[in-house]
């Protein structure tokens, strides 16, 4: 099968690479850009660890082809960073609350959390949880993440979280 | 898991999808949202030689009122119906069913024209339509036409659609002002399909429903319009007696499959209190 150029933006560079019309985004940024950040869980849209963000949207990467993002504009976890290199809230707050064990979860969740903060900078707890209800993770029940999230949140909006992680 | 291989090909105008679809014929799909179409490419259930995206097509996207209907371009998200002052205030039921679609992610790239047009029995959208008495635009090699979403399913996954026509938008009816309305939908955990669903649209007049209108999700090959359990709570204050009359008219015409989410028996019961329970929010509702 012939493969098509796509050039993309992926946080903040310009990137391009040959790829066939059926290769998964995520298979895109992973093998062809060597950003292993965004798993892969279930690879049936259900799982959510490879959430990434285009345009403004949390997209699963294995369920949109990499011909699709050509001209996109791409954050992966490995963006999350604040410009300085330091933690952004959201990943101190992760952190802090302990927001995650294993780990295989944690860059679909952050990402998909920045987006939810982005559109909604003080969610309910209720909020949170419908926000994050396409992420799965199967260590932490999820009390600590919903905790992360609330971290960042109010560390944004220049409140301090004063809870303890569970 | 890697699709089989495939033709990409992204129009950008409706009538070009329409000549690729015809030409291409069967091996052809068209590529909407994709989060019913690339998991089945996925798992080899589903080997189009071709896909046609219409992620470039202007035309199909967008939300507008045209006199007493609201016409949505089929390749509206659900999130974008989710951010629509319009469909929340003319027609909320469509806001809160879109709502317990999917997950975010999905809503994100998940189409208002993949759903109604798939024929997929689990999918919210096409009994909404139906209770909500909307439309289908069907744009083809022989020209246009409507098709009302009534009229549009013919078994699981096979709808009216021919060959080489797309669907390229849904009009909804306005609803009366004042109006009710509820969906009611069983699920075992966010992101499945329902167990079993109803929607309801009535209007109230003097403590009695007046019009009422109700659709069935994933309790038959297709969906359903319960046409009489409507006519069992019309005229009625939907007491006790009147609930169990319309929950008992709905689950004569279900025919559900047996499946993970339970057997036939248990499905078409908790379908009729899906039922019973659209019926009493959409009366608590409506002004």
């Amino acid at each position: 099968m012939a493969k098509t150029h796509v050039t993309m933006k992926v946080n903040g560079a310009e990137v391009e690479g040959l790829v066939e019309p059926r290769t998964l985004l995520v298979h895109f940024i992973r093998e062809n850009l060597g950003m292993t950040g965004t798993h892969i869980g279930c690879e049936t849209t259900h799982c959510g660890a490879c959430t990434v963000d285009i345009d403004g949207m949390s997209v699963k990467s294995c369920t949109m082809f990499a011909v699709q993002a050509q001209g996109s504009d791409i954050t992966t976890v490995e963006g999350m960073a604040n410009a300085d290199g330091t933690l952004s809230a959201l990943q101190e707050g992760f952190r802090m609350m302990h927001g995650l064990q294993c780990g295989f979860c944690t860059p679909g969740m952050i990402v998909r959390a920045h987006r939810l903060l982005k559109e909604n900078p003080a969610p309910s707890e209720q909020e949170i949880r419908m926000g994050i209800s396409g992420n799965i993770c199967r260590c932490t029940g999820y009390q600590n993440i919903v905790k992360a999230i609330q971290y960042a949140s109010a560390k944004i909006s220049g409140v301090e979280f004063r809870e303890a992680a569970e | 898991m890697i699709p089989g291989s495939f033709s990409y090909h992204r129009p950008a105008s409706v009538a070009d999808a329409v000549k690729l679809l015809s030409d291409l014929g069967e091996d052809a799909r068209p590529l909407a949202g994709g989060h019913s179409l690339v998991p089945m490419m996925k798992l080899r259930l589903a080997t189009p030689a071709h896909l046609v995206d219409l992620h470039g097509i202007a035309a199909l996207k967008g939300i507008r009122r045209d006199g007493s209907n609201l016409v949505i371009g089929a390749m509206t998200t659900q999130h974008e119906l989710l951010a629509s002052g319009d469909v929340a205030t003319t027609m909320p039921i469509l806001h809160e069913a879109a709502l317990l679609i999917a997950d975010p992610q999905v809503r994100y790239r998940g189409t208002i024209g993949g759903n109604v047009a798939n024929g997929d029995p689990g999918n919210d959208m096409p009994a909404l339509m139906m209770t909500l008495g909307a439309s289908y635009r069907l744009e083809g090699p022989g020209g246009t036409r409507d098709v009302a979403a009534a009229d549009f399913y013919q078994g699981a996954y096979f709808t009216a659609l021919e060959p080489g026509e797309i669907l390229t938008s849904v009009s909804v009816p306005v609803p009366a002002a004042g109006h009710g309305y509820a969906y009611e939908k069983l699920k075992r955990k966010v992101g499945d399909y329902a167990t079993a669903a109803a929607a309801v649209v009535l209007t109230m007049s003097g403590g009695k429903v007046a019009t009422c209108s109700i659709g069935l999700t994933n309790v038959h090959e297709t969906p359903l319009l319960a046409v009489d359990a409507a006519k069992a709570a019309i005229g009625t204050s939907l007491d006790a007696a009147t609930l169990k009359k319309a929950a008992a008219a709905a689950e004569a015409i279900m025919a559900p499959a047996a499946d993970a989410r339970g057997p036939v028996e248990y499905r078409k019961h908790v379908g009729g209190i899906m039922v019973a329970r659209a019926l009493q929010r959409a009366a608590a509702v409506a002004k």
